[in-house]
């Protein structure tokens, strides 16, 4: 993809997020994807693309009345709409089809016509994992933390710390599931869930869902809608079981995705405005800051105190509530997306000032996938 | 309800033969030396087929952990309980359990010697967990 050369020119997220016992699965995406065409002023008749992760893109492409040209239905957890829009990208740039629609719906709270999830017992993880007791997410994706903690010397009140600025981002926003300010003791007093990892330092659970179209930037001139350009994007993976990490302090997922990104965009670090970084858990946007290379190895925690990511602060960094506050139905990263796209229009409810670059970086499976998504609203 | 056991294919079954044995079976790539888990008929390293199973020593220091506080009835596990990594002195990292040790963040302390323990939890699964050794 030349950078610039595709937009994504619809965006927006169901109409209720939160608790949503009145829709299925598959009407969220449904209900994602009809807002996002009207906020470009499309029909389904007018997509020949489809992506999707959670439902099959043969669901949601009949069940919207869609006939694609392509489809992609890479599935690798909560960053799979970040993958969904690099692989649309090169598929838009290629002439595979001309006009691409990526949804994410999910009952993750209600579990309204919301699938299985389970591993069979003759899986790698079934065989080497599940037998010794690891009960969700909040037991997996935690567990590579203490040993950040003792390498780098970094305090529980520090992890906690991550939860309460992005409390502060979510306090601007009134779609944001808890709106009301924490301090430290507070998350270090709530539940403990896996330790060192507190209720608060876990993400939502939600129904949701969000939509985006993507389209050539040539093409992107005939919609209303100010057109955010994608510049560079990465992707990769690195496996499936989190005790097979290759470093446990460091994602090697994201270090990939996001030098593919950024290379590809020409930009650095210090180029970058406003900053999504998945966060199913309040460890995360550590190994993100770490490992795309905007501070040095260890040093996350410390610039997160320093405010440096809260509002006001030289980098925004999740300024919808992230997963720890906004919503989190499951797959977050459609929202990660959704709130750049907000901040490069210039309509979030914390909108910073001046955003030219934005970054949304998400996470799939438990340190498993990462994608880089490098965007701006002005063509490089 | 007893805690949920691995079903072994045909690419893990002598791993899960060596824990009923009392072996912690890795696997050595013949062309390039890599020791690599979990088990597969093919060096991850470098891709080569020829492999061989040894017994490790089954010394291992404690890599990192979670402490799950969440019980979950019928589930085989009583909380609070360990999640753990361990590392192998042979290199590799895997799951598992310490037992014969409080399970708390004052009794489970990183890089800790531990040495491994089989479990027998059916006719056909013995599972590795691992305690702290009699040294430390």
């Amino acid at each position: 993809m030349k950078p610039g050369s595709i937009a994504i020119v619809g965006a927006a997220e169901t109409t209720e997020l939160g608790r949503i016992p009145d829709l299925s699965a598959l009407q969220l995406h449904a209900d994602a994807a009809l807002n996002t065409l009207a906020d470009v002023g499309l029909t389904p008749a007018d997509i020949d693309g489809v992506a999707t992760a959670g439902e099959s893109p043969t669901n949601v492409a009949w069940y919207l009345g869609i006939t694609p040209t392509w489809v992609d239905g890479t599935t690798v957890g909560g960053c799979s709409f970040m993958l969904h829009v690099r692989h649309a990208a090169a598929a838009i740039a290629q002439g595979l089809c001309t006009t691409v629609l990526i949804t994410h719906g999910e009952s993750g709270k209600s579990r309204v016509g919301a699938g299985r999830r389970a591993f069979s017992a003759a899986s790698l993880q079934g065989q080497f994992e599940v037998p010794y007791g690891p009960m969700g997410a909040a037991t997996m994706f935690t567990l590579p933390m203490l040993r950040y903690m003792k390498d780098f010397g970094l305090s529980e009140e520090k992890l906690a710390n991550v939860a309460v600025i992005q409390r502060e981002w979510a306090a601007q926003n009134p779609r944001a599931s808890f709106r009301d300010p924490i301090s430290v003791e507070d998350v270090l007093d709530s539940r403990m869930i896996a330790y060192p990892f507190r209720l608060l330092m876990c993400c939502l659970v939600t129904d949701g869902g969000g939509a985006l179209i993507l389209s050539s930037t040539e093409r992107a001139r005939d919609f209303s809608t100010p057109p955010v350009y994608l510049l560079g994007t990465g992707e990769s993976v690195e496996t499936p079981m989190v005790s097979q990490m290759q470093d446990l302090t460091s994602s090697k997922a994201f270090r990939v995705s996001g030098r593919k990104a950024f290379e590809e965009a020409g930009i650095r670090p210090e180029d970058v405005d406003h900053l999504m970084i998945y966060d199913a858990f309040a460890h995360l946007p550590i190994y993100g800051l770490e490992d795309l290379g905007f501070v040095g190895r260890g040093e996350a925690g410390d610039f997160i105190w320093g405010r440096n990511t809260a509002p006001g602060g030289r980098l925004p960094v999740n300024t919808n509530g992230g997963g720890l506050s906004y919503m989190h139905s499951g797959m977050y990263g459609m929202y990660a997306l959704q709130e750049s796209v907000r901040q490069l229009r210039g309509i979030a409810p914390a909108q910073v000032p001046g955003v030219r670059v934005s970054v949304s970086h998400g996470v799939g499976g438990m340190f498993g996938a990462a994608g880089t998504i490098v965007m701006s609203n002005e063509l490089p | 309800m007893p805690r949920p056991l691995p079903q072994p294919t045909p690419e893990t079954a002598h791993f899960w033969e060596g824990t009923r044995v009392g072996e912690l079976r890795l696997q050595r790539c013949a062309a390039c030396e890599k020791v690599y888990f979990p088990p597969r008929p093919f060096c991850p390293a470098c891709g080569h087929r020829r492999v061989r199973a040894f017994a490790a020593s089954g010394r291992a220091s404690l890599h990192s952990y979670v402490i799950n506080h969440r019980a979950m009835p019928g589930a085989g596990f009583e909380a609070p309980y360990a999640i753990a990594v361990v590392e192998l002195e042979e290199g590799p990292r895997m799951m598992t359990n310490i037992v014969e040790c409080p399970q708390t963040p004052d009794a489970l302390v990183l890089d800790m010697p531990l040495e491994v323990v089989f479990e027998p939890q059916s006719d056909e699964i013995t599972l590795p967990v691992f305690r702290p050794t009699a040294a430390s």
